[in-house]
């Protein structure tokens, strides 16, 4: 990745299409979309509204694609955008901003601003700027096949562990299965029950998986960084794994960003659409729960919530069937305040979990779900992304909270009826 | 040049020059816009979602939920300000009668009395969301010349309609040719400032709605 200035400017150029020329149009500065955005209501500091993270994007949407602004730029009265200004807003375009959506959900002149964000990546990456953190995630994801530079024989012990605790055998490279199952480094490295859950829901319910070699990791830190190239490199792996082994349906861990990798950038990286469908485990178990092949037994009877993973919930429609699924293991589960589409974010999503630097903003927005939790009085919360996860565990631990999180398929894995 | 001469050209060669670069500009935004294109999606749609758009565009207009509480002088000052705009623009006879002059078409109009409220609850609305956007840190900090501009530029003709239809502080024929000329401002600036939400609001709340929708999201 040779950055430069000029690389940055042409991928603005690039990225604009006519949606973003509609939004910025639109604008007409009325800072509700600060309101919406948890890095604003949670510092109280206004160069976190959303839309102002845009600006130098919007500038050269103005200069290059509208003729007044063109003529502004001959005459000289335009404003430049500057490689120290993209420097500057490296910051509020990464740091700040989890990609999470909620803006997008109450501006009232329908701005997707988070559609925004993400296009504006591609240029502040390809100029330079793109933090610290996620280049070396995404490097290594590329040279090693994940993002935490964990390899196969890291799985391959897991795999072994599985199979001791369960007793029944983890397939791998198995071709005409109903199942592809990817992870996400996170839960190779903290979470292995998992593989374990899944396994266990899938054999029971009679369907045919596997694990694949040379595709395991279905998390996409080129989507983060806003690098296409690399991300289609990274989603072209799962894609030419699902191919070779003809499955019918590849599955998205507990991650958020993942599913939206492969969900929905996915057909557009790779520029065709997939012959295999592509489903979070979550509606991979409604689907099971619907088709009678999901049997559970007991119930969790502890008050507790669910926190919706953005990428998963407001940007992926994946938000009834944890909520069926809850209904019916735990009797003491409540909502939220804002929950569903209109849920806040962990504070750690977009990639600003793998930038060191946004640390204590991280902690500092993090007061938001902190008073979400409060608010409802649970000890336990439960959601079905990793990284939230793992986010949220490390928040809990900096404000003393004494609270639980856990995984729903481990939750669901956790009352299979295996009689 | 007489008051009357002013209202003349006001009335004739001022309206028909401002029409042109009104639809002009709105037709070029629009071609700015449209020419930039959008690709595809290749994503299977998570439902046929028919509609979607459409429905945004509908549906934007009510704050979500937890938004109001948060920031209602903007919803009520929007509110106010739009509705009493859009009433004293579309339901006041006499401008009724223009367009039925210029077009042959109309519609029934509102007692006067509906429309003077109108028009005094939309002024004052502009200077409750003037007040709002020096004061609230958010949108002051968004704020540069080209939103107070847009802010007089509306607030002049509502303003001169108002004193024109009341008769007072000058003669009628100076204030109602005062009255065209901001409006004829008014006309030419729209397409170029943030003014032209008017128009693209359709548009980007359309392409929030189909994005959202075809992930199942309403919005």
């Amino acid at each position: 990745m040779s950055a430069t200035f000029e690389r940055g400017m042409n991928a603005f150029k690039e990225v604009l299409d006519a949606p973003i020329a509609s939004f910025f149009s639109s604008c007409v500065h009325c800072g509700l979309c600060a309101e919406a955005c948890l890095f604003y209501t949670e510092t109280g500091d206004p160069k976190y509204t959303p839309i102002h993270k845009l600006e130098p994007l919007r500038r050269v949407w103005q200069q290059e694609y509208t003729l007044l602004g063109k003529l502004a730029k001959l005459t000289g009265l335009a404003k430049p955008v500057t490689d120290e200004e993209l420097a500057e807003w490296a910051p509020l375009v990464y740091d700040s901003c989890t990609l999470c959506g909620r803006c997008s959900m109450v501006c009232p002149v329908g701005n997707d601003i988070a559609y925004m964000v993400r296009k504006m990546r591609e240029g502040m990456s390809a100029a330079g700027h793109a933090p610290e953190g996620l280049v070396t995630a995404t490097t290594r994801a590329i040279q090693s096949g994940s993002p935490a530079g964990v390899k196969w024989v890291t799985v391959q012990a897991q795999i072994k562990h599985v199979q001791a605790d369960y007793g029944s055998e983890v397939p791998v490279n198995r071709e005409n299965v109903d199942y592809l199952v990817l992870m996400s480094s996170w839960e190779i490295l903290n979470y292995p029950e998992y593989l374990g859950a899944v396994g266990r829901i899938l054999n029971r319910a009679g369907a045919t998986w596997t694990l694949a070699e040379d595709a395991y990791e279905a998390t996409n830190s080129g989507i983060q960084i806003g690098v296409s190239d690399l991300a289609r490199e990274l989603v072209g792996r799962i894609v030419g794994a699902a191919e070779r082994l003809k499955v019918k349906c590849v599955i998205s861990p507990e991650c958020g960003h993942a599913y939206t990798a492969i969900r929905w950038e996915g057909p557009n990286l790779m520029g065709r659409p997939f012959g295999f469908e592509v489903k979070h485990i979550l509606e991979v178990l409604d689907d099971l729960r619907r088709a009678g092949k999901l049997k559970l037994k007991g119930t969790l009877d502890t008050p507790l919530t669910y926190h919706d993973p953005c990428q998963l919930s407001r940007r992926g429609g994946v938000y009834e069937q944890p909520r069926t699924l809850l209904n019916q293991l735990a009797p003491q589960f409540r909502e939220m305040s804002d929950n569903g589409v209109m849920n806040w974010c962990c504070g750690g999503g977009g990639g600003v979990s793998a930038i060191e630097r946004a640390e204590p903003l991280r902690m500092a927005v993090f007061k938001r779900k902190k008073a979400q939790i409060e608010e409802v009085g649970v000890k336990t919360m439960v959601t079905a992304c990793a990284n939230c996860r793992v986010v949220m565990e490390e928040a809990l631990e900096h404000y003393h909270m004494d609270v639980e999180i856990l995984g729903l398929t481990e939750l669901v894995a956790a009352h299979l009826d295996e009689s | 040049m007489s008051a009357l001469e002013l209202l003349t050209w006001a009335r004739g060669t001022g309206l028909s020059l401002a029409l042109v670069i009104f639809v002009f500009g709105i037709l070029l935004r629009l071609f700015e816009i449209f020419s930039l294109g959008r690709k595809a999606d290749l994503s299977r749609a998570r439902d046929t979602s028919p509609g979607s758009g459409w429905r945004t565009i509908v549906r934007r207009s009510l704050p979500p939920p937890g938004l109001f509480k948060r920031s209602p002088v903007t919803y009520i000052g929007g509110y106010v300000f739009h509705i009493g705009f859009a009433i004293t623009l579309l339901f006041f006879v006499p401008h009724i009668e223009l367009v039925r002059g210029l077009t042959g078409l109309s519609w029934p109009g509102l007692p006067m009395q509906v429309v003077d409220i109108a028009a005094v609850a939309a002024i004052l609305a502009l200077f409750v969301v003037l007040a709002s956007r020096l004061t609230n840190p958010v949108k002051r900090f968004l704020s540069g010349a080209q939103d107070y501009f847009a802010w007089l530029l509306t607030l002049l003709p509502l303003l001169t309609g108002y004193l024109a239809f009341h008769h007072v502080i000058v003669d009628y024929t100076l204030m109602l040719a005062l009255h065209i000329l901001s409006v004829e401002l008014l006309l030419v600036a729209l397409p170029f400032t943030k003014l032209f939400h008017t128009v693209s609001v359709f548009v980007s709340r359309w392409y929030n709605g189909d994005i959202f929708g075809r992930k199942g999201v309403a919005s």
